[in-house]
């Protein structure tokens, strides 16, 4: 706003007449230009997510108001408390070990000659160009209980065969797995370009005070990557919170409903139960995390423009 | 301290160098280790496609192919069913990109030179429309979807072409924020001499701001056509006869008939499926990971 001010200001004093309408045009023309943006975003983004908070208050027909009613059914199924588990079960161990991952292999990139980075960081992104409902035919092809690719080399080497989707904890276990698989990658590219920002002269003076790898990390590389780890972790954490790809051709939410996340389970309960109003009331447990995340990210993007 | 950078390397030089050669090995240790980890899946799928359906069932070494054939693509590539996914698919996602850019771009350079009354709340807005997951939108807009047959009569569901009306909700925010981030890196003097050769507004995007911009504009039409080719929540809910299909929820839909699984045939056409995504990647890498990094990305 202050830079409109003085944007609008200063020629003012110069020229009053012609420069106050140029600017008033200049406004109008802007407001056109964005406006298909305004009326996207306002028509098929704002609009429904607050007519899901409606629709979470009527009843299986949606022609009674039922209030919190949806919510009450919600909270006394255990089910939904499953369901609530898994979803931050599957979120915070899977973007925890995405990030490490990440972190870890873009030191090993950053590590070897630069002639070579480029190859190897071309190589390691792949899972994160596939679409993720097609490497996730392949996994699910990978886990399968007869033909499963893993059990053949675990039989060889005299392991038992493990039945991956079909025990709850294996089937936990593989969708997280997968999720870690696809998003792993993206973390890897965020973190080398981090690390290609933070000054080579850095390192060399702390290696000249003695310090050891791990002091470098923590005094060097951590704080200077703070903002970039941050942000993709919480960005990470609102897309994995959200996640509906990877459990729903995996599992579909099996066995016996223990890998369902929130998405996955609104899906069942919204679309193919044909009760939209419960869908639509599970699906709004994702806003909390959301909320809370949108917050921080405020702030950290916030604090970039002050520093640009 | 001058001293020290001086005398250290030639007090030890033998620890650094060795030191060096040792996080040099283990480097490379780890990153074949995760190479193969993530390309094992995708490598995967390819040996299956390679096989036939009589050495798929038949136990042996799942990792190796006996006897190739290719009769999995040229099945899929004659199949009019297959086709017909591929079609939708490359339709949805061209016109999702030609539209996100219609949107974005004016809508970038509004935001980001022209200032009007509340544009900067609506570049944080455009941000967070961006966090919304398409989750949490599946439900209230099938709901929509059936109002507008109420009352309009337009059929929206099991109708391909209503994935391109919703898509742009998933390219256009974040498409809309790179550009803005590309567009402030042009230097103003740019803009200004334009004006004083008489140059309007449109002249100033179309000659000045949209060449120089380019690269983020490639970006963003990446990214664009990368999401609107994955996408599956959306088609999942809101198509399902086989003609109006598009290839995720085709492959996963139709290839599984019953409790069949034609495995051959499922990983060629996921492959098939992922080849254009992976294509673009591998022509235009720099770009896809310059548009990967020009704001943070969901991951």
């Amino acid at each position: 706003m202050a830079e409109t001010m003085s944007g609008a200001v200063a020629p003012q004093t110069r020229r009053p007449m012609t420069m106050k309408r140029f600017v008033r045009r200049r406004s109008t023309i802007a407001f056109f230009m964005a406006l298909p943006l305004i009326l996207l975003i306002a028509l098929l983004v704002v609009y429904p997510a607050f007519f899901s908070m409606y629709l979470a208050t009527l009843n299986k027909s949606m022609e009674r108001f039922v209030g919190l009613g949806n919510f009450e059914f919600l909270f006394k199924r255990d089910t939904f408390w499953m369901v609530v588990k898994q979803s931050c079960i599957f979120a915070v161990s899977a973007v925890f070990f995405k990030a490490l991952i990440g972190f870890v292999l873009a030191h090993f990139v950053h590590t070897i000659p630069a002639k070579g980075q480029r190859k190897w960081r071309g190589m390691l992104l792949v899972p994160w160009v596939i679409p993720p409902a097609m490497s996730t035919l392949g996994w699910f092809w990978l886990f399968d209980p007869t033909y499963s690719a893993f059990n053949w080399i675990f039989v060889r080497i005299g392991i038992d065969p493990v039945n991956w989707l079909g025990e709850p904890f294996w089937a936990r276990f593989s969708v997280i797995l997968v999720n870690i698989w696809y998003g792993a990658p993206f973390f890897l590219i965020m973190y080398l370009a981090a690390l290609k920002s933070v000054p080579d002269q850095l390192f060399e003076a702390a290696s000249i005070d003695g310090a050891n790898w791990w002091q470098k990390i923590w005094y060097i590389t951590l704080p200077m990557m703070r903002n970039i780890i941050s942000i993709t972790v919480l960005f990470s954490l609102i897309v994995t919170f959200a996640n509906f790809d990877i459990v729903r051709i995996l599992t579909s939410g099996g066995p016996v409903d223990q890998t369902h996340v929130f998405a996955t389970w609104a899906f069942n309960l919204g679309i193919q139960g044909n009760d939209i109003p419960l869908g639509a009331s599970v699906s709004l447990f994702m806003f909390p995390i959301l909320g809370i995340a949108a917050i921080f990210i405020l702030r950290g993007v916030n604090k970039r423009g002050n520093e640009a | 301290m001058k001293q020290g950078t001086a005398t250290l390397p030639l007090k030890r030089p033998q620890s650094m160098k060795s030191s060096r050669r040792w996080a040099l090995i283990w480097s490379y240790v780890f990153l074949v280790l995760f190479a193969v980890f993530f390309l094992m899946p995708p490598i995967y799928m390819l040996i299956t496609s390679l096989k036939g359906s009589g050495e798929i069932s038949a136990v042996t070494n799942p990792w190796w192919v006996y006897y190739p054939t290719l009769e999995n693509y040229t099945a899929l590539l004659g199949s009019s069913t297959y086709m017909t996914f591929f079609r939708n698919s490359a339709l949805v996602a061209s016109i999702v990109v030609a539209v996100t850019m219609m949107i974005s771009i004016p809508a970038a350079f509004a935001l980001s030179r022209m200032k009007f009354w509340g544009s900067a709340t609506l570049a944080t807005g455009v941000f967070l429309t961006y966090l919304v997951p398409d989750t949490l939108l599946f439900i209230p807009l099938f709901k929509i979807f059936a109002w507008v047959r109420e009352y309009t009569g337009i059929e929206l569901i099991n109708h391909w072409w209503a994935l391109i009306i919703i898509y742009p909700t998933l390219t256009v925010p974040f498409a809309t924020w790179i550009l803005i981030a590309y567009f402030a890196s042009i230097p103003k003097e740019l803009d200004e001499a334009a004006l004083i050769d008489g140059a309007g507004y449109i002249q100033m995007l179309t000659r000045i701001f949209i060449p120089v911009a380019l690269p983020g504009i490639i970006a963003a039409t990446i990214f664009a056509f990368t999401v609107a080719w994955s996408q599956f929540l959306y088609p999942l809910a809101f198509t399902t006869s086989a003609d109006q299909l598009v290839l995720p929820v085709g492959i996963v839909t139709t290839l599984i008939k019953g409790d069949v699984y034609n495995w051959g045939q499922i990983m060629t056409g996921a492959l098939l499926g992922a080849a254009p995504p992976l294509l673009i990647y591998a022509f235009l890498m720099d770009y896809y990971i310059a548009g990967l990094t020009a704001g943070a990305t969901k991951g």
